[in-house]
């Protein structure tokens, strides 16, 4: 076969990995931006993801940090309100499960067994509802309230993770440990898409955002469903792919979408693509 | 049902929370921390202070050490809080839980150091170690010598290091420099380490001052009896 004689579709097959590992090259980047400093004594960013200050003026504060804190009763100084209100600001705009798509070590752990899960053909155990992350957050709040204590960094796997890495584990693996097996045994996505806190917050913040991703050619799908298979929050997808129908538009706005990119990638059919939020009409599609 | 399950698992961690966060005397927190209830809910562990401090003296508490994971402290024995002037520690705090209020290392209140072991403390046992008072940062104000009679020998003078409470910083560069073994003056948390008079005491020589005269008047000045027979005065 000559390369002239290449179809669309042949080319797609075999370049399916653009975004993935744009993403992966995002997660690797900012966790080496952290570790610069303490393996090679390259100090651009120091902290960790719960609170950090790049080159020793951009502060930037994890917003569920932040409200924990501000739940246990205590009123933080400029430096943490100014670095989440700068968080803030950058997820209003990309969509706030960006960061557990491109930025969370923790996907590294969850993508894993996710991948492992499917090799090995694992099927599902329980099934806990997708709100769980919200009650779950709630709780937190009102707990942290109540005792006075910022009580989910007791347990929470994503600063345990980011943390161990730059500052030492001690058993904090065994917690991202249980976090893999959970997800590979128990739940399939189980702690990014239906228990993590953390990314429920970074959700809400992303309910408006700019970026979205686009199915704005759902006429071209075949229902190979390639997209649901690879999307860790395929319930997103659904109404936006087969939603011409009811009047749906073809932007993707659930507020669980990560913007991974993943569907993009996958699609034969180019279906979907990265855009805005705007013109979501039925004439976009 | 989620809602149940929710809370539930927010019950179980914030037991666990709540047990996992007594804090041992010999791990201290940095200086201007807030009282240690209030810095729980403040702190984010992001390990800033660690990073700021020059003399590697803050670590950042691992899952399976008994402090709070990922918050910072130190131990004294190891390495102690060198007091810098500029208190790179507090400034770098994102949150305030390092009280930026703190701004003399001196009013720092880390713990307080107590002469906890009199019986292998060299000064008490008549010798001129000196260590822990040599290197105080507030040498004669956190601890000074007084002098007391040595017992044992009859004609000896013993210089017993002294804190006064009121002016250690907790920096526990005594303990750190302690000869022994095992050191005979520790650094304790603040409320292991002090008593608390009860609240309606008043000291007559304080109020007597601050009245410039004594609140009881015409007090009976009783005869002193001179001792071997001496008669009255």
């Amino acid at each position: 076969m000559t390369a002239a004689s290449l179809t669309h579709a042949d080319v797609r097959t075999r370049w399916r990995w653009k975004w993935l590992l744009l993403r992966r090259a995002s997660q690797l980047v900012i966790l080496a931006l952290f570790l610069l400093g303490p393996w090679a004594g390259i100090w651009i960013v120091k902290g960790n993801l719960s609170s950090s200050l790049t080159l020793g003026v951009l502060p930037l504060t994890d917003p569920f940090l932040l409200l924990q804190v501000l739940a246990s009763g205590h009123l933080p100084e400029a430096t943490a309100l100014v670095g989440v209100g700068i968080i803030v600001a950058f997820y209003l705009l990309v969509g706030g499960r960006v960061f557990c798509g491109w930025v969370c070590p923790v996907n590294l752990v969850t993508d894993g067994a996710a991948w492992l899960r499917e090799k090995l053909g694992l099927r599902a155990r329980a099934r806990p509802p997708r709100a769980t992350r919200y009650w779950l957050l709630a709780t937190l709040l009102v707990a942290s309230a109540v005792t006075g204590m910022a009580v989910w960094e007791w347990v929470n796997p994503v600063s345990m993770l980011h943390r161990g890495l730059i500052f030492g584990f001690g058993f904090a693996w065994l917690v991202l440990l249980a976090v893999f097996l959970f997800d590979l045994l128990v739940t399939s996505r189980g702690w990014c898409s239906h228990v993590c806190p953390m990314g429920a917050t970074y959700s809400l913040l992303g309910a408006a955002s700019l970026l979205r991703v686009r199915a704005d050619r759902r006429a071209d799908c075949d229902d190979c469903m390639e997209c649901f298979r690879v999307c860790p929050e395929p319930q997103v997808i659904q109404p936006v792919l087969k939603g011409s129908e009811q009047g749906i538009g073809p932007v993707i706005t659930g507020i669980n979408c990560t913007n991974c990119g993943r569907c993009i990638d996958v699609c034969d059919q180019d279906v979907f693509r990265f855009g805005t939020r705007f013109h979501n009409t039925m004439e976009a599609s | 049902m989620t809602a149940c399950g929710a809370a539930l698992l927010g019950g179980f961690v914030t037991l666990y929370a709540r047990g996992a966060s007594a804090l041992p005397a010999q791990a201290l927190r940095p200086p201007g921390a807030l009282d240690e209830d209030a810095f729980l809910g403040a702190c984010v562990r992001c390990g800033l202070c660690v990073r700021d401090c020059p003399y590697d003296t803050l670590d950042l508490a691992r899952l399976g050490e008994p402090v709070a994971t990922g918050t910072p402290y130190f131990v004294a024995r190891q390495v102690p809080c060198e007091m810098c002037e500029d208190i790179p520690c507090v400034k770098a705090c994102p949150t305030g839980a390092l009280d930026p209020e703190l701004t003399d290392i001196d009013d720092a209140r880390m713990g307080v150091a107590v002469l906890i072991d009199q019986q292998t403390c060299l000064n008490f046992l008549g010798l001129r170690c000196d260590v822990c008072y040599r290197v105080c940062p507030l040498i004669d104000e956190a601890i000074s010598l007084e002098l007391d009679h040595n017992k044992r020998t009859g004609k000896h003078t013993r210089f017993l290091p002294t804190v006064d409470a009121d002016a250690c910083t907790g920096c526990g560069k005594c303990e750190a420099a302690c000869v022994l073994e095992v050191a005979a003056i520790k650094v304790l948390p603040t409320a292991l380490a002090k008593g608390q008079l009860g609240s309606h005491y008043r000291l007559g020589w304080e109020e007597q001052e601050k009245a410039g005269e004594s609140l009881i008047k015409g007090i009976i000045d009783l005869p002193d009896r001179m001792p071997n027979g001496g008669g009255v005065r």
